[in-house]
């Protein structure tokens, strides 16, 4: 029983600081505020005449410099009670968050409706949908619903592309 | 007997009725598909209310506050998740109670303890609202920076995580209004030379990125995740036996949900964790929470309804969302060009007792479509994630991309989306951000004018009675949570 334990405490005690959950959030939160309050120190200063009550900087910095601060707090809590561990994310988290930058590429250079359809495909697929019918549902029929309803109620026009262009001309 | 025909107006109107009758039956189905919820649904539908005049958007908005509130308990009660966070405290007696064969019963308590908690914060919001309204005329811009803060520091106690990191959340959410062009000398701050960036961040793209794009995100790790559903022949009214066991925990949780809802920022979540609580605490058979209890759903139930009203009283009165969902409403509101104030009840009355009737009759609503219908809403989630979330996302990226056309709001909703994802992971909660970005603009306006009235002594806030006031309460609301946290 002893053993098991000693085993476990040196196993905690072995594993570096920066492997922790709590430390590479806290990080990432510290560098980005930091790069940012550094951004900050750029912006333009007004002078004492158009000045009303503080610079614009000035807000945006002591927010920065309380998150800063704030989640260095978040980190030293975190080294007294360590946060619970989290479960490794799945591939189907990787494959839909690639379909999140497909979007994007598709819908700026080729066509906006091509980009959702192939979004909804995609993530319906990995998702474990099989069946062509519904395959073609959320990403042929359902899309042109929407698509139909934004344009004649809203009046919305949606931005050129291979397919839109089809539509509109 | 004025305002009661006002309030009364939207019963006459074919109109406003139909625009009810759809925000409750759309409340209920986004109140039952776990993940979604009247937040998200509020964002998603705000596009469409363009095509509305006012009084309509916000009436289609706050029907579905109410009914989507309500629509949590029926997941929450047949298959053990909850369908809206405000629920979450409905599961623990609710499902065990299906569980038993008593499915009809515990739904027929939970519609029951909604509607009257949802009435009785009507019946709040109609008489506290105004005469918060009229006190608000003594506000400065000293008192409504003091007024801001003190909504930011109730931040702390949202939801049951660390209080700094909802701290930190809100931080961000503030940090996000300052994108844009300053609004006292248009420099721009953290614009890129990004030309679209110049008039800020929308409020739509993060609302809908931080809610349903980071739950599409969630549910992309919850795949082998099975639900046992629970039988439902139909929905029972409670027993006289079950009035008498009740009735004094559906008061009683109206009246704390209805208080929690009033205080800045908090809402249905935390009031129906108070609500359950304080149900246990006074009831006879404590030792039966957790196991069925019919008092635990009565508890839990009345509260988060009665947090609806609760939470429209800072809205509407003095424009601090009580809540998440309520700060959906404010941008409804202000997209229409209504802004919320004192202003608004001394000039648009029947506006607003419009609102207020329209939400008594929106309560009502959801009494008969839950009671009738819950069987049929039970069965909309069998939808299968694989379809629903790609249709979501069509919606969502349609809506975002139609309040400014552009495609740059799309990728911040994107961006928002992975954000929310990550914080939701490690235990940052994303209400604070939306409550933060809501609250920015009048944080750091109010903060520069009163320094340019103060002649930049930031001492003279102390000298302002209301301003002090609502200083102490924010250092208060800033050690409850953690005197909370060791107390437990």
């Amino acid at each position: 029983m002893n053993n098991v334990r000693t085993k476990k405490r040196a196993n905690k005690k072995s594993l570096p600081f920066f492997i922790g959950d709590a430390f590479k959030v806290c990080f990432v939160i510290i560098t980005i505020s930091a790069i940012l309050l550094i951004q900050t120190f750029s912006f333009d200063i007004v002078p004492p005449i158009l000045n009303r009550g503080i610079q614009p900087a000035t807000f945006p910095k002591a927010l920065l410099v309380l998150i800063i601060v704030l989640t260095s707090v978040i980190y030293y809590l975190s080294t007294k009670k360590p946060w619970k561990l989290e479960k490794k994310l799945p591939k189907a988290f990787f494959i839909t968050l690639f379909n999140f930058v497909l979007f994007v590429v598709v819908s700026k250079y080729i066509d906006f409706f091509l980009a959702i359809s192939i979004l909804s495909i995609f993530v319906s697929y990995y998702w474990g949908e099989r069946r062509v019918l519904y395959l073609l549902l959320v990403s042929i029929i359902f899309p042109i619903i929407v698509f139909i309803f934004f344009e004649t109620i809203l009046g919305l026009r949606f931005p050129g592309g291979i397919i839109t262009n089809l539509y509109y001309y | 007997m004025e305002n009661l025909s006002l309030m009364m107006a939207p019963l006459f109107s074919s109109k406003l009725l139909l625009v009810l009758f759809f925000g409750t039956l759309f409340g209920l189905v986004l109140g039952v598909l776990p993940g979604l919820g009247p937040t998200t649904g509020g964002a998603l539908i705000l596009p469409f209310t363009m095509t509305l005049d006012p009084l309509s958007a916000v009436v289609l908005l706050t029907s579905i506050y109410c009914a989507g509130t309500y629509g949590g308990a029926i997941t929450a009660i047949l298959i053990n998740t909850p369908g809206t966070p405000a629920a979450a405290a409905t599961c623990l007696d609710g499902y065990p109670l299906a569980q038993k064969g008593e499915a009809g019963r515990a739904l027929g308590m939970a519609t029951v303890s909604s509607v009257a908690g949802g009435i009785f914060s009507v019946i709040v919001l109609v008489f506290f609202a105004p005469f918060l309204a009229k006190l608000a005329y003594e506000f400065g811009q000293p008192e409504y920076f003091a007024l801001a803060i003190f909504g930011l520091t109730m931040l702390a106690s949202i939801g049951d995580g660390s209080p700094i990191k909802n701290l930190v959340a809100g931080a961000f959410g503030i940090l996000i209004s300052t994108v844009g062009k300053d609004f006292m000398t248009s420099i721009d701050r953290f614009t890129y030379g990004i030309n679209e960036l110049s008039v800020g961040i929308g409020f739509i793209p993060v609302v809908v990125g931080l809610f349903a794009i980071s739950e599409m995100l969630t549910q992309s790790t919850l795949l082998d995740q099975v639900f046992k559903r629970v039988a439902l022949k139909a929905v029972k009214l409670p027993s006289l036996l079950d009035y008498k066991l009740t009735w004094k925990t559906i008061l009683r949780s109206s009246g704390i949900g209805s208080f929690i809802g009033v205080l800045p920022a908090e809402g249905g979540t935390v009031a129906s964790l108070i609500g359950y609580s304080e149900a246990k605490r006074w009831s006879k058979k404590p030792e039966d929470f957790g196991k069925g209890s019919i008092e635990g759903i009565a508890g839990a139930e009345a509260a988060n309804n009665a947090a609806t009203g609760g939470a429209m009283v800072p809205t509407l009165a003095l424009g601090i969302p009580g809540s998440a969902t309520t700060a959906v409403i404010l941008t409804g509101l202000i997209i229409h060009g209504v802004r919320p104030g004192p202003d608004l009840f001394r000039e648009q009355p029947e506006f607003l007792y419009g609102i207020f009737g329209s939400m008594l009759i929106a309560n009502i609503m959801f009494f008969v479509l839950g009671f009738f219908g819950a069987k049929i809403f039970a069965r909309i989630t069998l939808v299968p994630n694989k379809l629903l979330w790609p249709m979501i996302f069509a919606v969502s990226v349609c809506g975002t991309y139609s309040l400014s056309q552009s495609l740059l709001d799309v990728w911040i909703m994107l961006s928002f989306g992975v954000i929310g994802f990550f914080m939701r992971r490690y235990g940052f909660s994303v209400v604070p951000v939306i409550i933060g970005l809501i609250l920015g603009e009048l944080v750091e306006g109010t903060l520069r004018q009163s320094l340019v009235i103060f002649d930049g002594n930031w001492f003279m806030f102390l000298t302002r009675p209301i301003a002090l006031t609502f200083f102490i309460l924010s250092l208060i609301a800033l050690a409850f949570p953690l005197l909370r946290k060791k107390n437990k």
